[in-house]
């Protein structure tokens, strides 16, 4: 098994062709005509490389919701993706709430091998709301965890929010929060508007969402906290967080790939692969949306990834669960509502799929530019093709994906994680092989690492 | 008709044939023997996920009437109360031969799925879901307000012109958007009357025009029927509105107010009835109520439902 690659003539995000040589997991040397000796030779011509892309918002289920993805199936999943870091939501059973459950997540992660697997704790003891968790033992922890989150719940107690922004800043962490005023979404089951009025479904306001983003900019600018706003999905938000980011406020926004792309007409069918939490909103949102990723408003595209075994999903609308799968098709859809319209270039890309993630969840060593001594963290992208996004191109346990039977342009090559290969030739790399891979860094890593004094 | 999901998907000549195939069922009901063999062999299946004593058991005559076998399948006592998944209902149904399936369900969309599922091969229709749509209470109040408007002549007739106006809980009411949907479709031209707290945030979708005062919206347009809607207890709970006193005396049509309509406006109530809250005594009970022609007028209504989505083109074996 060679662990040197020569990637040929790839494009990179600046326009330039270039080979890139990986060895060890770093990039040696970049150029044209680069030697092949001892390296595996991938022609790249017309492909683009990316960053290895960073995803802040990964439900992985495990432990606790096995039966609709694995820390090992949903690493499988972001590979095909493009994707070589993912934060892990807190939201498994039990809660990650606790070092042993963030350190037991982020092992599997390691043992898996095809992303640096980073969990998020939960901000409340089991996303309850009431107590903080034991949010510096998770921080201090081997998974030294960054990014807290009761995702799938709003931290809707003010006072508890306060505690937390504060609390967090002690480690340069960060909340990020899933805004959802609890007592106005009581029983939503879609947008609330005209449509929500003709299908006769609960709905689920707007102001929901952005009177919790108002207060929590406000309580941040006040103690002088970090906060992320977890899936913006309306204009109301993207005017709150913009109000904020203008008068100086540490706040950082994440957007959806399907709340880029899909509006609640398609709620019309009450097929429930279409209920997701934020709901789908109007066109109007959509292309508010859009816009404040493209002038930096919004930061980041994050997939809120959320698999949900057949039985969860196969069923009336109010019963099914809230959430869609959207690793393996988060950089196609960015490419069809931000690229083919000409509001970010591949530069742009990179910084919201890849390096603005990184940084705001602080994973180390991905999102690096593509630059001799940087982490061999790449994605191969082909631009120049179309596909019916089908089953066949999921790669995690569950199916339940908006997108398919859709068109979606591109499609991942390739993707290097820590130097070797997760993806190749379009096809996720077997698990025993990456496994072996994963381990054998680790050695070498841990080889590398200076020695502790000998005890005297 | 494959199925009877929803009246935004009628036309008004679809509507019209109903109410039509309707009228020659009511005359069969006033036949010594009440009894047609047109559905007979075919198996019907009342699926009722809400207690709707009314509703099932209209249902239930309609289908018998028309020779079918009828199978009443509650939630309760069954399977579905333990758990059972909508999917393996319905395929348990298929299982057993259903030919047409009857459903009442708490969930909006609900026969919508179970159409579109493949999950069975059944005729659906829809007998109330969630607080999305009651055709077949719009197309027997639809019925009745043409009978009562055009009496013997009214076949081939629709509504054209007529003053509706629905007062109550627009928000969680099905009839009320079934109501809206047909009505307007027939040609009448609808009014909702309530609190701002009881109506959607944005009608813009149902057709209708909005008023919050029923005694302004009386005088403005001058209504030939006022529907009142069914007040549920826990609306109040829920902070809706203040008290039934003072629903009552904003929007419940009492004594005077029933006075104020204009010379032989109908009154219409899908029922049960709140006396004292949505609607007094005297209205109720007043020759122009519908009440009891509704209840009567909705087993004709559904005979013809069930005829013209289960017995598909044997029109002529009528």
């Amino acid at each position: 098994m060679t662990t040197t690659h020569l990637i040929r003539a790839v494009e990179t995000i600046d326009g330039t062709r270039t080979d890139v040589l990986v060895r060890d997991g770093v990039v040696v040397e970049l150029g044209s005509g680069l030697s092949a000796a001892g390296a595996e030779v991938h022609d790249a011509d017309g492909l683009l490389a990316l960053p290895g892309l960073v995803d802040l918002h990964t439900h992985l289920r495990e432990p606790g919701g096995e039966g609709a993805e694995t820390v090992l199936t949903g690493s499988r999943a972001a590979a095909a993706g493009g994707f070589t870091a993912v934060n892990a939501m807190a939201n498994s059973s039990p809660v990650a709430d606790t070092a042993g459950v963030v350190e037991q997540v982020q092992s599997l992660g390691d043992r898996a091998g095809y992303v640096t697997v980073r969990p998020i704790g939960a901000v409340s003891q089991g996303l309850e709301g009431r107590r903080l968790s034991e949010i510096g033992a998770m921080a201090r922890s081997r998974a030294a965890v960054r990014v807290f989150s009761d995702d799938g719940h709003c931290v809707s107690d003010p006072l508890l929010m306060r505690r937390a922004l504060e609390y967090v800043k002690g480690f340069g962490g960060v909340v990020a929060q899933h805004a959802q005023e609890p007592r106005l979404t009581e029983g939503a089951q879609m947008n609330e508007g005209a449509l929500s009025a003709e299908l006769g479904l609960g709905g689920w306001p707007a102001v929901a969402e952005e009177s919790v983003i108002a207060r929590d900019v406000l309580l941040a600018d006040h103690v002088g906290a970090r906060l992320h706003v977890c899936h913006v999905s309306t204009a109301g938000s993207v005017e709150v967080v913009r109000w904020a980011k203008s008068r100086g406020i540490d706040v950082t926004a994440e957007v959806t790939p399907h709340h880029l792309l899909l509006t609640e007409d398609l709620v019309a069918g009450y097929d429930s692969r279409y209920k997701v939490n934020p709901p789908l909103r109007r066109a109007e949102d959509v292309a508010a949306l859009r816009e404040a990723l493209a002038d930096g408003t919004v930061d980041i595209v994050a997939t809120d990834h959320a698999p949900h075994t057949s039985e969860a999903k196969d069923c009336e609308w109010d019963a099914a669960a809230n959430g869609m799968v959207g690793l393996e098709s988060a950089l196609s859809v960015v490419h069809q509502t931000m690229v083919e319209t000409g509001l970010l270039d591949w530069a742009g890309v990179a910084r919201v799929l890849s390096s603005a993630p990184a940084r705001i969840g602080r994973v180390h060593g991905h999102g690096r530019p593509l630059a001799v001594g940087e982490p061999a963290e790449l994605t191969l992208y082909d631009r120049g093709v179309s596909r019916t996004f089908g089953t066949e191109h999921l790669a995690g346990r569950s199916r339940n994906s908006p997108y398919l039977g859709r068109a979606l342009p591109g499609r991942v090559v390739a993707t290097f994680h820590r130097g070797y290969a997760t993806v190749l030739g379009g096809a996720v790399v077997d698990e025993h092989e990456i496994a072996d891979r994963a381990a054998r860094v680790a050695a070498t890593a841990l080889l590398a690492a200076p020695r502790p004094a000998a005890a005297p | 008709m494959r199925h009877l999901l929803s009246t935004a998907d009628l036309g008004r000549d679809e509507a019209v044939r109903v109410l039509d195939v309707a009228e020659d069922m009511a005359d069969v009901s006033t036949r010594q023997v009440k009894k047609l063999p047109t559905l007979r062999g075919t198996t019907v299946v009342n699926l009722f996920y809400e207690d709707s004593t009314r509703t099932r058991i209209s249902f239930e005559a309609a289908a018998k009437r028309l020779s079918a076998d009828v199978i009443n399948f509650a939630a309760k006592g069954s399977s579905v109360s333990k758990g059972e998944s909508l999917k393996d209902t319905a395929q348990t149904l298929a299982a057993m031969g259903a030919d047409g399936i009857v459903i009442r369900h708490p969930a909006s969309g609900a026969p919508r799925v179970l159409a579109d599922s493949g999950w069975v091969d059944a005729g659906i229709v829809n007998a109330g879901d969630g607080m999305h749509e009651h055709p077949t209470q719009a197309l027997l109040d639809a019925f009745t307000m043409r009978r009562r408007v055009h009496g013997a002549g009214s076949r081939g007739r629709d509504l054209d012109g007529l003053e509706v106006l629905i007062v109550g809980d627009i928000l969680h009411s099905r009839v009320a958007r079934s109501n809206a949907w047909l009505l307007r479709t027939l040609g009448a031209h609808v009014t909702v009357v309530a609190p701002p707290t009881l109506l959607p945030v944005d009608v813009s979708r149902l057709g209708v025009d909005v008023h919050y005062d029923l005694d302004e919206a009386i005088a403005q347009v001058r209504p030939d029927v006022v529907m009142m809607l069914r007040i549920q207890q826990e609306r109040m709970a829920e902070a809706f509105f203040p008290n039934a006193r003072e629903y009552a005396r904003s929007w419940g049509l009492g004594a005077a107010r029933f006075r104020s309509l204009p010379e032989g406006a109908l009154v219409m109530h899908p029922g049960p009835m709140n006396r004292g809250l949505e609607i007094g005594d005297e209205a109720a009970d007043s020759p122009r109520s519908t009440v009891r022609e509704q209840v009567g007028n909705g087993v004709a209504v559904r005979m013809a439902v069930l005829y013209l989505t289960l017995a598909g083109d044997r029109e002529d074996s009528l």
